[in-house]
């Protein structure tokens, strides 16, 4: 009955962890997957989780009950006022929808599927940036969408092609669905200033464009969760209605935990009880509720102002630890003479740099020097410490002169 | 702290919004009410109840003879044991814990069983989910048919889940009202009658809502006619051991068809109920291959699925179930508690029925006792469903499914008294 089944490609971020995984040299830098490591190589539990893992394993509450299909409130709550502000007009006036999902990829696809059953105009296409992270189109049209791009990194400064995004805004037909990366963008790590997200903006309000912003580092890109959240409170302030696909993968470390959130925000009130009837609809078919543990650490998390402020200690920690191994490859590189302008380096913002490095550069990485990184020259510089910091920047040195 | 740059930007902003608002995509306005949630609906009418007597006979989730929450012995032991091993929350593979599915498959197919080296088996978001990723990897590759056949009545969240999916979705027979047992000569009937191949879901035990399944010799009856017709047998089995208390009992059908190697089998398992670990979300989908080869292909299209659906599993419930079905003395504790929750089920089911009697009912109630597992298929009329929810703070769905798990030793007399109330006519 499944003979005639070919067997799939495998997915090759996962395929490079594994590889990596299985290489033995003690040399081996692992620059692939973009989860956070310390600076000794290895992956951290936030010490404000492992106390609210405590808390959690000594509350003689605690059970294992079916959340609703809504979603913990104290996660739903606290991540609303997290990504939408203190004071925000759309809590205020009660415009605000939030579903608890499968972390970032579950808000991404209900959303996605949301979309597809109630988007106008119906033929609506979704644009994700040229490049994204890798799972959007994927999403998008398992979805049933059509995926188009539009421009976002210019490959000669590594920097943000903002006449091209604009254009590519400007030139798609009327009410489009945009994906925007709130902050930290994936793969690049090149995010707009607060004067290109206005820009960004006119060109999205002029065509009446849809936003769907993808939230997965908030606090983790400039450590600061306000700043992180500019561009949405921004699109929210202007008056747009969005979708907002939320993550505490990376910023709580709760990777493995699946804990993430879809905001819908709504143009006026009368408008959430068929929004939420139907993200409830939907989300009940898919996983009928969402796991329950991750949202509990990040529910106490979030509304303990004591726990909620060591949070943010946290997250500065391990966003100025990349900030500053950012600095210390790009100042390497300068100190070696590697040919060409490595400003890109400490410019990117998040867990991810795109270094410029070509296909067969990347290859010989790994050949000779036992270093993993996906095909695009992206690197997660969470993967850099001050361990290896110097034999990386030697081995980007070597590739760069002598590899083309 | 936002710079001033931005907090000037913010403001202004602020400030038009009062003036006219961006011309918004009007995404949202003709968007219907979507429909009620019948199951999660009761529990809101009665949490807002303030009656004393109320009783919840709405969800399936199980509870003590206190009426509360059970978190298993075997699961906080295993819970203490993880906390110990300060573990990571790294990403799982996109299949899941495989030390967990690994031990899922033993458990569901059997260990002895030859079907262990040729199973495809990823972890996923509890039994919606195993249905969830069964009906997309149906959808894409069973190309003999495109709909999936329910037991009439069957679980609501079904067809609402295949229909998603983007297969169709149409019954067979299977609830006798008249009987308040099973109907099987129209569910033969019916299954024969099906275009050849069709996809047909099956309760592997404690049929959900009714409770009425078929006894080891209509199972042979059922899988000659699946196999003749070579149809496509869906189980899913979210009750394994919370059904008789035994866990190679209520798997029996299922290994049965599996031994047989006739007709292709898929399989959606839970833990919820049996290991109460519900909002945990822990179970699997799995597909018996022909070979090694062909689970490998297999797997490496469930992959494909499974990456834009939610990317990996959650870790916390797998680790837990892990831990109890690996270590023995915890998954001996596990099956011990296993059927303590069955065994209590059970004797609400006698003492519900003796009261019944007791009080000198007109009414046949052996259904109450012949029927298994968490639910109970009483055949009360919605109007009867409604007065014991009005007149008594008795909530139960409309279609008469009470959950007997929320029967106890302190309020199955008035449960009987309230029924009996509403049924005396």
């Amino acid at each position: 009955y499944f003979a005639n089944i070919p067997e799939a490609p495998a997915d090759s971020i996962l395929k490079l962890s594994v590889q990596s995984k299985a290489d033995p040299s003690s040399n081996k830098v692992d620059l692939g997957v973009g989860a956070y490591r310390d600076n000794n190589g290895k992956p951290w539990i936030l010490p404000v989780v492992s106390k609210a893992s405590s808390r959690l394993a000594t509350d003689p509450g605690f059970n294992h009950e079916y959340l609703s299909v809504g979603g913990l409130p104290a996660l739903t709550g606290g991540a609303q006022t997290l990504i939408f502000g203190q004071n925000s007009r759309a809590i205020d006036d009660k415009r605000v929808y939030t579903i608890q999902t499968i972390s970032g990829t579950g808000a991404n696809m209900v959303g996605a599927v949301f979309l597809k059953q109630f988007k106008r105009p119906e033929n609506a296409a979704v644009y994700i940036s040229k490049p994204t992270w890798g799972n959007h189109r994927s999403i998008f049209q398992t979805a049933g969408h059509e995926v188009r791009e539009y421009r976002y990194c210019n490959y000669e400064t590594l920097g943000l092609d903002i006449d091209g995004m604009v254009a590519d805004l400007r030139a798609a037909p009327e009410g489009q669905i945009i994906v925007l990366h709130a902050c930290a963008h994936n793969p690049t790590g090149i995010d707009p200033t607060a004067e290109q997200w206005q820009q960004i903006a006119d060109a999205m309000e002029e065509r009446g464009h849809f936003p769907f912003f993808d939230c997965a580092y908030q606090g983790f890109a400039t450590g600061d969760v306000d700043r992180d959240a500019y561009a949405i409170r921004l699109f929210v302030a202007r008056g747009f209605e969005l979708l907002v696909a939320e993550s505490f993968a990376k910023n709580m470390g709760l990777y493995g935990e699946r804990t993430g959130c879809l905001h819908a925000v709504t143009r006026s009130a009368d408008l959430i009880p068929a929004v939420s009837s139907q993200l409830n609809r939907l989300s009940r078919a898919t996983i009928s509720t969402a796991a329950a543990y991750g949202a509990k650490v990040a529910g106490t998390v979030l509304q303990d102002p004591e726990l909620y402020k060591e949070w943010l200690d946290n997250m500065a920690e391990m966003s100025s630890r990349i900030k500053t191994m950012r600095d210390a490859l790009r100042d390497k590189l300068v100190e070696l003479g590697t040919p060409g302008t490595w400003d890109h380096v400490s410019n990117q913002i998040g867990m991810f740099s795109f270094t410029g490095l070509s296909k067969p550069q990347v290859a010989a990485l790994k050949e000779k020097y036992h270093m993993y990184l996906t095909e695009d020259g992206r690197i997660s510089v969470a993967g850099l410490n001050t361990g290896n910091i110097d034999y990386a920047a030697k081995a980007i040195d070597d590739v760069v002169r002598n590899v083309k | 702290m936002l710079s001033s740059a931005l907090r000037t930007s913010l403001r202004r902003t602020a400030a038009s919004q009062t003036s006219t608002p961006a011309r918004a995509l009007a995404t949202w306005a003709q968007i219907e009410m979507g429909p009620p949630d019948a199951i999660l609906g009761i529990t809101e009418a009665f949490k807002r109840d303030g009656d004393a007597r109320k009783m919840n006979l709405g969800v399936g989730a199980y509870r003590t003879d206190e009426g509360k929450p059970y978190v298993l012995g075997a699961v906080r032991k295993a819970e203490e044991a993880l906390l110990a091993k300060r573990l990571d929350k790294e990403y799982l593979p996109i299949t899941g814990l495989a030390k967990f599915t690994g031990a899922a498959a033993e458990l569901a197919y059997g260990a002895d069983s030859s079907a262990l080296g040729r199973v495809a088996i990823t972890q996923t978001i509890s039994g919606t989910g195993a249905l969830r990723v069964g009906g997309a990897f149906l959808q894409r590759f069973y190309k003999t048919q495109q709909t999936v056949y329910l037991p009439s009545p069957s679980w609501g969240n079904h067809a609402a889940v295949f229909r998603d999916c983007g297969l169709k979705v149409a019954n067979y027979r299977y609830y006798d009202a008249a009987t308040r047992g099973l109907n099987l000569g129209a569910m033969l009937d019916d299954l024969r009658a099906l275009p050849r191949g069709s996809i047909v879901l099956l309760h592997a035990c404690a049929h959900n809502p009714t409770g009425v399944d078929p006894t080891p010799a209509q199972w042979q009856q059922i899988q000659s006619v699946v196999e003749e017709r070579e149809h496509l047998a869906f189980f899913d089995m979210a009750y394994q051991g919370f059904a008789s208390g035994d866990a190679d009992r209520d798997a029996a059908a299922l290994r049965a068809f599996v031994a047989a190697g006739k007709a292709p089998v898929v399989l959606s398992q839970s833990f919820a109920k049996n290991m109460g670990l519900y909002g945990e979300r822990v179970g699997t989908f799995s597909i018996v291959g022909a070979d090694a080869a062909e689970r490998d292909r297999l797997l490496s299209q469930i992959k494909i699925l499974v990456r834009p659906l939610y990317s990996n599993p959650p870790i916390n419930g797998a680790r837990i179930a892990s831990e109890v079905l690996n270590n023995a003395p915890l998954r001996t504790e596990w099956l011990g508690e296993v059927k303590q929750m069955a065994d209590r089920i059970i004797g609400m089911r006698t003492a519900l029925r003796s009261r019944l009697e007791e009080l000198g009912s007109v009414h046949s109630w052996n259904h109450i006792t012949d029927q298994i597992g968490m639910f109970c298929y009483t055949g009360l009329k919605p109007e009867q469903v409604d007065r014991l929810a009005k007149d008594f703070h008795i909530y139960l769905t409309r279609d008469g499914r009470v959950s007997v798990a929320g029967i106890t030793t302190a309020n199955v007399n008035y449960l009987a008294e309230s029924i009996h109330s509403v049924t005396k006519n």
